[in-house]
């Protein structure tokens, strides 16, 4: 633990994307096994331990230290994990060496509700403050250091000098520690195996086409809905067949969309979006917009859950519009470009259930100024925007620039007032970035209240965080806890994607990633808008 | 006699001694001014008259080039101000000159810490428990997390640091009055007797400690120096440099900083630290409550800082307390 509580610590202090890929490198180079598979999974996917949240952690520090003194030290350390493993008293009586990754991770495994509270005190008295800070980060599958699960990937191509496509294509057949991985790339064995195995591909994505103009001759144009990107894998073996649902990152979803499952009975790897059945996203199926989908907000319901009631699947019937073909029946389309590869999944399409699936239309368009025009229509056929593609590219993993750009339709704009502030985490401990902002239920002037209608902590830069939190300290009215109610005079204009009816929130309406677009220091807040004018741009 | 203490009375912007007509540490200039330390958000400029230690008073010439005004009290003298008031300056640890403010008046005592703390200090005599009726404290790094650890151990890190990187530097921001010059007496108490360069916002402040009796040993200035002869060495600035364009003419930089701050991994991270060394010159959790316990006043005023943690632990310890609005004391770089 002390070598792996050392690397995270680095890796804290450390900036450069360089330094860090050296730093695991090294660690894994030199960690024996199964350690270093098990540290390569904290740092990569993240492990889960169902014993150990961090509400356990909260309150085994509750019954050490005075509950005020806790949330007090929290407020300002801003990560619970950081917070417990300093605040942690020191063991009155003999403890054991501190225990090794592997030691660590079969501990926690082992853990029920019952026996964390025993058993994950006995550990922590074993480590000092960097090793209770890496074991608790460890234990709650959040590492949040800056480190995402592709440079983690990155890092152990460079420490044992194989590619890094054929780490990702392995790595999801494959389970921590890892051992067959190791075995490949550090001792020279053979490949993991994956044949038959229902793999997730790596997905291709998008830049945001910007300022740019593409020639429609070599780029296609798609709309982009507004559901879950999604990859569709089914795999045929000894035991029948096998079909499993990834989101974007990777993330097995099969179980909260049964009804897709048996839906493809054909060896394939298919990408679309994934949505619910209506007529909200470019209205009923049509020609001109396609249509036939809800709204993101229809399909947030069945979005998360573990089991899916027989009257939701009725009420909210999902399907997949698909974008692309990454294998079928075997072949490997990735190599062929966009269009050979949209041929085949034309040609495929009479194979699959109409029920559950159909294509993403192609917007046809002679000019990039006739296509901006079409762009123009989005918003009141309420879709998100456009995708255009390069006709001849491959299907590559990851944002490689020039390939696909993502044309959003232009935000919609209101301003609101500042309502309460909350201090962010990580990077941001210590400020106040987290805004909740409302509108005027009336007229200001006649005694309107403002009610809040969202949140946002995003779209300002580094210099506008810091007066913005000089403002908030200054202009306190309330503190509650990490949050701050603030005197409600200064004016935000929230950019946002789309506004929906919503029971949960008291203004009855809720905003699609909403973001700071200006901060208006110049406006007085009684000319803010109203919760009407909002109200006014619901297209649900 | 009323031990109603109305005598003394915290203003957002300072302590002010009622009968005397007097501010202790206030923000804004005033005719007469009670000085605990040199830290400018605790000795402004533009004071009629400011009464502090002549080391206090020595810092604050250098920093605003006049002593109008100026009327030194050694530690443990005492003086009659108007009104029946008697002021003694007594250690309190901080940095050079630096004191608590024992005021009397009346039968009552009341004392004002200033910033301060209780470990040693090779540049400042050592933090003296006086009793007293009412203390008002500090609570820079009032919550529990903060424990400072040894200085030697903090020392030990940068050293090794330095050892091995043989080819790059150790850039150290630290406060340019008193963090600075602890941190390289320290080194030097630790063996380490080779040049350590400065930036140039520090000469003056370490120039003026080695006038003052503090030995700081082979100190040169980064701007006479070329790039490779820095290389190996030690590097002192504030720690507003740290990530300035200045430090480009370093060999390869690790950016360390000596600060209390450093205890928490983000605030490091915020100021793009690689080597965070916690070496602060205010009190942490344990010297608060253990200083509150020895002085064992009859109450205890805390100001700037984390007021509400050592307001709670006051009632946990069924001490009486209360928290004071004060504004414009700012140890951020501490």
């Amino acid at each position: 633990m002390e070598e792996f509580a050392a690397l995270i610590d680095a890796l804290v202090y450390t900036r450069s994307r360089n330094a860090k890929l050296a730093l695991i490198a090294e660690y894994l180079q030199t960690a024996p096994d199964p350690d270093r598979g098990w540290a390569l999974a904290a740092l990569t996917d993240g492990l889960d331990f169902k014993a150990v949240k961090s509400s356990t952690i909260r309150n085994l520090m509750k019954e050490r230290v005075d509950p005020l003194l806790w949330t007090l030290s929290r407020d300002f350390v801003g990560d619970t994990a950081e917070t417990a493993s300093l605040l942690w008293p020191e063991p009155m009586h003999d403890v054991d060496a501190p225990p090794g990754v592997a030691e660590a991770v079969e501990l926690l495994s082992a853990m029920t509700r019952a026996s964390v509270v025993t058993q994950l005190p006995h550990m922590l008295d074993r480590l000092d403050p960097s090793g209770r800070y890496a074991l608790l980060k460890l234990a709650t599958g959040a590492m949040r250091i800056g480190i995402s699960a592709r440079l983690g990937k990155v890092a152990f191509a460079q420490a044992f000098g194989v590619s890094v496509d054929d780490v990702e294509e392995y790595w999801h057949a494959l389970q921590p520690p890892y051992a067959e991985l190791f075995a490949w790339a550090a001792d020279g064995a053979a490949p993991p195996e994956t044949e038959n195995l229902p793999l997730f591909r790596p997905f291709m994505l998008a830049h945001p086409l910007e300022d740019l103009t593409v020639s429609m001759e070599d780029y296609a144009a798609e709309w982009k809905w507004d559901g879950i990107r999604v990859q569709l894998v089914h795999v045929t073996n000894e035991d029948g067949g096998e079909t499993r649902l990834y989101s974007r990152s990777g993330d097995d979803i099969s179980a909260t969309f049964p009804e897709l499952l048996g839906a493809l009975k054909i060896p394939a790897v298919l990408d679309g979006e994934l949505l619910v059945r209506g007529a909200v996203q470019g209205g009923e199926q049509n020609d001109r917009t396609q249509g036939g989908a809800a709204s993101f907000n229809a399909l947030q319901q069945r979005l998360g859950r573990k089991t899916v009631s027989k009257k939701m699947l009725a009420e909210a019937p999902a399907f997949v519009r698909l974008y692309d073909a990454l294998a079928i029946e075997g072949e490997d389309l990735r190599p062929l470009g966009w269009s050979d590869r949209r041929k085949r999944l034309e040609s495929f399409m009479p194979r699959l259930p109409a029920s559950h699936f159909d294509l993403s239309n192609i917007v046809e368009a002679a000019s990039f100024e006739q296509l901006a025009e079409i762009r123009e229509t989005a918003r009141d056929d309420a879709i998100e925007g456009l995708m255009l593609k390069r006709r001849d590219a491959p299907y590559i993993a990851g944002r490689r620039a020039g390939l696909w750009y993502k044309w959003k339709r232009d935000p919609l704009l209101i301003d609101c007032v500042l309502m309460y502030a909350q201090r962010g985490s990580g990077k941001r401990s210590s400020f106040y970035s987290d805004y909740t902002f409302g509108c005027w239920n009336g007229d200001p002037d006649a005694g309107a209240e403002l009610l809040p209608v969202g949140k946002a902590y995003s779209g300002f830069t580094d210099e506008e965080l810091k007066k913005i939190d000089r403002h908030v300290r200054q202009n306190t009215l309330n503190r509650f806890g990490p949050v701050r109610e603030t005197d409600k005079t200064l004016v935000f204009e929230v950019a946002f994607d789309s506004v929906h009816q919503s029971k949960r929130h008291k203004s009855g309406l809720a905003m699609r990633f909403p973001r700071i677009h200006r901060i208006r220091w110049d406006k007085p807040a009684h000319e803010a808008d109203r919760i009407t004018a909002l109200e006014a741009l619901i297209r649900d | 006699m009323i031990a109603d203490f109305s005598w003394i009375r915290p203003e957002p912007h300072g302590i002010h001694v009622v009968p005397a007509d007097c501010w202790i540490d206030p923000s804004r200039a005033v005719d007469k001014a009670l000085v605990t330390h040199g830290h400018a958000d605790h000795a402004r400029g533009g004071h009629g008259q400011t009464v502090a230690t002549p080391e206090t008073l020595a810092i604050m010439k250098l920093r605003y080039a006049t002593d109008e005004g100026a009327t030194p009290v050694s530690y443990g003298e005492t003086i009659r101000l108007p009104g029946g008031v008697d002021a003694t300056y007594i250690p309190a640890g901080h940095v050079l000159g630096s004191a608590q403010i024992l005021l009397e008046h009346g039968g009552e005592k009341v004392i004002v810490t200033g910033d301060y703390k209780r470990r040693a200090d090779p540049t400042c005599p050592p933090f003296e428990v006086t009793p007293c009726d009412i203390l008002i404290t500090e609570a820079t790094f009032g919550l529990p997390l903060f424990v400072h650890p040894p200085i030697t151990e903090e020392v030990g890190k940068l050293l090794k640091a330095l050892k091995d990187n043989p080819d790059r530097c150790v850039l150290v921001g630290a406060y340019a009055l008193g963090k600075a010059q602890r941190v390289i007496a320290e080194l030097r108490a630790a063996g380490h007797d080779a040049p350590i360069y400065l930036h140039g916002a520090m000469e003056r402040m370490c120039r003026l400690y080695e006038e003052l009796g503090v030995n700081l040993g082979d100190l040169r200035l980064v701007a006479d120096q070329e790039k490779d002869a820095m290389r190996g060495s030690i590097i002192v600035c504030p720690p507003s440099a740290l990530n300035d364009r200045w430090s480009r003419r370093l060999p390869d930089p690790i950016t360390a900083m000596a600060s209390g701050w450093m205890r928490v991994r983000q605030r490091a991270r915020q100021r793009n630290v690689e080597l965070p060394l916690i070496i602060s010159d205010h009190a942490d959790w344990g010297e608060l409550t253990r200083t509150i316990e020895e002085v064992n006043p009859h109450e205890s005023w805390i100001t700037h800082g984390r007021e509400e943690a050592l307001l709670r632990w006051c009632q946990l310890h069924q001490r009486r307390a209360r928290a004071l609005a004060m504004v414009g004391y700012d140890d951020e770089d501490d």
